[in-house]
């Protein structure tokens, strides 16, 4: 079952203005119950308007936004509901950060929805856990943290409201290495528990590759592409066309196959580490 | 709620308005301002909207930017308008209902000053924001007050503040509508309860905004101090600003409208309004 449905969207910032741009072109989007979804496309290419028209940030200029089920826009006064469904996590959130501890931070999105104290504690420290936040910082300020701190405390200042749907935009941009791992890793651990849908949008391909159940491909304010991972990055020609890429090690068992050693279809370095130690 | 940026705002052209040298503009913005008080008879109300409405054409401005820069202040002049209609007395009433009495003159008075208020906005965002863009302006500002540094006002000073404060505002309000959004999301809700609810919710606003705000200005003194900047002394300009004919030209025409004004006031009083 779908629980994002998006119908002939378009949306156009500063409509009427010499400053219009239309950033989504009759965008069409299915995204179904319990899946981890991947949004990739260039730079400019819509994923953040797409994001917050899912929770109602934005109104569409046309078409529908369909959450569980409910047009968001059919009742305007009760928009806040879609907010508590969707739960959006914008690009560099750090900037979201307001309270005088990490903890009441976190607590702030489960405080609106009117959760009781004992609910709200336990969701905090569940949602802490995930995002990889150590117990310490939990009392310090938030303004004393360092970046990749600051950017745990912010998704679980959204994990914490436990919306049916998670949208991450770039949650694991200017992490490092191990940091980035441990941000998607707690955010598949968090869906297995929870058994909520995800849509994360990456620019990074080993990313979408390692976690996404299904990706969708957009540029120039349109979806181009939908699938699996293995569906999408089977297409590698249209993807470099757009001036995107497939994970590398892709490309090196493209390499190796030229060179008469095939792996058939690898997209994470585990499989492929599992298909080369076959082969030894 | 949605943020109104249009007033206030530059619009990129390249028209004869533009063109202009900002002292000119600010100086004939001033002059022009002193034209629309001056103007007291149909007849000299007539000449300074058909001036305006040349601006208009003048700057190639679509008259659409200049309808969203009144939508704000529509309340202000209705309410003015509406006083006017009510309160202002004359010799015979037009209509009389109750304790209501309408005269002539008060309906005179109220169509008057909502021209002049609508007049006065729109020339001087023709003349200045729309198609000044901010640097210009202060750039100006400071040139036209330099003389005040002999007696040690620190006008270089000033108008760096002017310019910074100013080159700031869009980035503060595109930052304003992110933090937002952001704690929109997170349910925040700034549009129902009492006064006290409603001032409480800006707090998860005004903290970060402030936040940054302060670090942006520490990041902005520190990238000037790397460049060397010591203040106003000894600095010479990037863009030395010069007057051409096409300014000289303009000022006279301004100046001309004044005359045309008031001799327009004694000849041809029509309509004259007395009160204010
Ligand atoms: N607040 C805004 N006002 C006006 N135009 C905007 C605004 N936000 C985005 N745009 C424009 O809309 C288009 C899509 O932007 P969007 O932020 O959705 O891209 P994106 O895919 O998220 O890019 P990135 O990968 O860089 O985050 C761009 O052309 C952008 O310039
Ligand atoms: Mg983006």
């Amino acid at each position: 079952m779908a629980i994002v449905e998006l119908r002939g969207i378009n949306f156009i910032y500063n409509k009427g203005t010499p400053y219009e741009t239309h950033a989504l072109k009759d965008v069409d989007l299915c995204v179904n119950e319990g899946e981890i979804t991947g949004l990739i496309g260039p730079t400019g290419s819509g994923k953040s308007t797409l994001v917050q028209l899912i929770n109602g940030i934005l109104k569409p200029t046309d078409g529908d936004v369909i959450l569980d089920g409910v047009n968001i826009w059919e009742q305007p006064k009760k928009i806040r509901e879609a907010r508590f469904k969707a739960g959006v996590v914008m690009q560099y959130p750090e900037y979201q950060l307001f309270a005088d501890t990490v903890r009441d931070d976190i607590a702030f999105g489960p405080k609106n929805m009117g959760l009781g104290e004992e609910e709200i504690n336990e969701r905090v420290e569940k949602a802490a856990s995930f995002a990889g936040l150590d117990p310490s910082v939990m009392s310090r300020s938030p303004f004393d943290l360092s970046g990749g701190q600051k950017r745990r405390a912010a998704l679980a200042g959204v994990i914490a409201m436990e919306p049916k749907v998670l949208i991450l935009d770039e949650p694991a941009a200017g992490l490092d290495p191990g940091g980035r791992a441990e941000v998607l890793g707690g955010l598949k651990k968090y869906q297995r528990t929870v058994g909520s849908s995800i849509i994360i949008v990456s620019h990074s391909m080993e990313d979408m590759a390692n976690y996404c159940d299904r990706i969708v491909v957009m540029t120039d304010g349109k979806i181009v592409m939908t699938g699996t991972p293995s569906q999408i990055f089977a297409r590698y020609n249209d993807l470099i066309g757009l001036g995107l890429d497939v994970p590398r090690v892709t490309r090196v068992a493209a390499a190796l196959s030229r060179r008469g050693i095939d792996l058939g279809e690898v997209y994470t370095v585990g499989y492929a580490v599992e298909k080369l130690s076959e082969l030894l | 709620m949605k943020m109104d940026i249009a007033f206030g705002q530059y619009c990129h052209g390249d028209s004869v308005l533009h063109r202009l040298d900002p002292r000119v503009k600010i100086v004939t913005a001033i002059v022009f301002i002193v034209e629309i008080f001056l103007a007291k008879s149909a007849a000299s109300f007539a000449l300074i909207v058909a001036a305006t409405v040349l601006l208009l054409a003048l700057s190639g401005i679509s008259p659409r930017i200049i309808l969203r820069g009144i939508r704000p202040i529509v309340f202000v002049i209705l309410f003015t308008a509406v006083i006017n209609i009510f309160f202002v007395r004359g010799e015979k009433p037009l209509v009389e209902f109750w304790v209501i009495k309408i005269y002539p003159e008060g309906l005179i008075n109220a169509a008057f000053i909502a021209i002049r208020i609508i007049v006065l906005i729109v020339s001087t965002s023709l003349f200045l924001t729309y198609t000044t863009t901010p640097i210009a302006l202060t750039d100006g500002l400071e040139q036209l007050l330099s003389p005040l540094s002999k007696i040690k006002l620190p006008v270089h000073e000033f108008s760096m503040m002017m310019t910074i404060a100013l080159r700031f505002i869009p980035t503060l309000i595109e930052e304003t509508e992110k933090i937002m959004n952001a704690q929109k999301a997170r349910g925040a809700d700034f549009s129902t309860g009492g006064l006290i609810k409603r001032a409480r919710a800006l707090i998860p606003i005004m903290i970060p905004l402030f936040v940054s705000a302060f670090r942006r200005a520490d990041e902005l003194a520190t990238a000037m101090e790397c460049r060397c900047y010591t203040g106003g002394k000894g600095r010479t300009r990037l863009n030395v600003l010069k007057a051409g004919p096409a300014d000289l030209i303009f000022a006279l025409c301004v100046v001309a409208l004044g005359a045309a004004v008031v001799l327009l006031n004694i000849y041809v009083p029509f309509f004259k309004v007395g009160i204010y």
